[in-house]
């Protein structure tokens, strides 16, 4: 049975996020946009599986929900700090430097979740990882010191990204 | 004042605030000076520019009675591929070393971009 489950569905929430998707491409929660979008979130999973040999280990949602709030809270207000930089910084006077974040997480999924939202956030771009994958490599427009570029990302994402998903 | 006077307000608003954000990003690309600091812009205009804009067809659509989520997939796919493209020029700027040289990571040998001992015997 559980063998038969696992064919079927690989990946039980990509299945959810594409039945998600469907209905919001087509702009209806109408039955028969829900069985396409439910036809399309098994094939797809299904066809795509051999690309996806493991599944991530599951992830804590509420957790997840305050995470994202926390970033789109912090995209609005870095946006507003590096705007003023752009507009009233001359580039001689714009401390922009690499800093090197030593990486606490392991899995894939979060350290992505981690340099994804780095990028977001306006003012860091992430740019590289070690060879090894212990180490991740951020360009700070204007930072007075990079250790508090570091400890930031690191108390404020890093700790938080580790409870949701290890 | 009624309900469709605020949603016109709060839709001309945001669409006010998302071109002020992808005109001060465009302003930063032609600005800033090095490849590096360059890459700062877009990510500015992507997220909160393009983000408000999204926010006022979203009102717009509401106000006429067809409430639409579509933006927020538009939002979602956005800010999923953004980081990609970003991380992607990033790499070519470390690869041409056209940028300052960064540090050595304390725990691994190089960075990943750098690290090329295995290029040689192609």
């Amino acid at each position: 049975m559980k063998s038969l489950t696992r064919a079927v569905l690989p990946h039980p929430l990509l299945t959810l996020l594409l039945i998600v998707t469907w209905c919001l491409v087509t702009n209806s929660v109408a039955p028969g946009t829900f069985v396409l979008g439910t036809i399309l979130g098994v094939l797809i999973p299904m066809g795509t599986s051999a690309y996806w040999p493991g599944a991530p280990n599951g992830l804590r949602a509420g957790k997840m929900l305050v995470y994202l709030v926390i970033v789109v809270w912090d995209i609005l207000l870095a946006n507003i700090a590096v705007a003023w930089i752009v507009v009233t910084r001359s580039n001689r006077a714009m401390r922009s430097t690499w800093v090197a974040i030593p990486l606490d997480i392991r899995t894939p999924e979060a350290i992505t979740m981690l340099a994804g939202t780095i990028t977001l956030t306006p003012g860091t771009v992430s740019a590289d990882l070690s060879d090894e994958g212990h180490t991740l490599l951020v360009h700070a427009l204007d930072a007075e010191s990079p250790e508090d570029v570091r400890d930031e990302i690191k108390q404020r994402y890093e700790r938080r990204l580790k409870e949701i998903f290890e | 004042m009624t309900l469709d006077l605020v949603l016109d307000i709060a839709m001309a608003a945001s669409l006010v605030i998302g071109a002020l954000f992808t005109l001060v990003g465009s302003f930063g690309l032609l600005k800033l000076d090095d490849a590096m600091k360059r890459l700062h812009a877009p990510t500015k205009a992507s997220t909160l520019g393009v983000g408000a804009l999204l926010l006022g067809s979203s009102l717009a659509a509401f106000g006429r009675g067809e409430p639409s989520l579509q933006e927020v997939l538009i939002l979602a796919f956005l800010f999923v591929t953004a980081p990609i493209s970003a991380h992607f020029i990033c790499k070519v700027n470390l690869h041409r070393r056209s940028c300052d040289t960064p540090p050595t990571p304390a725990k691994d040998q190089t960075w990943a971009t750098l690290d090329t001992a295995g290029d040689e015997t192609r």
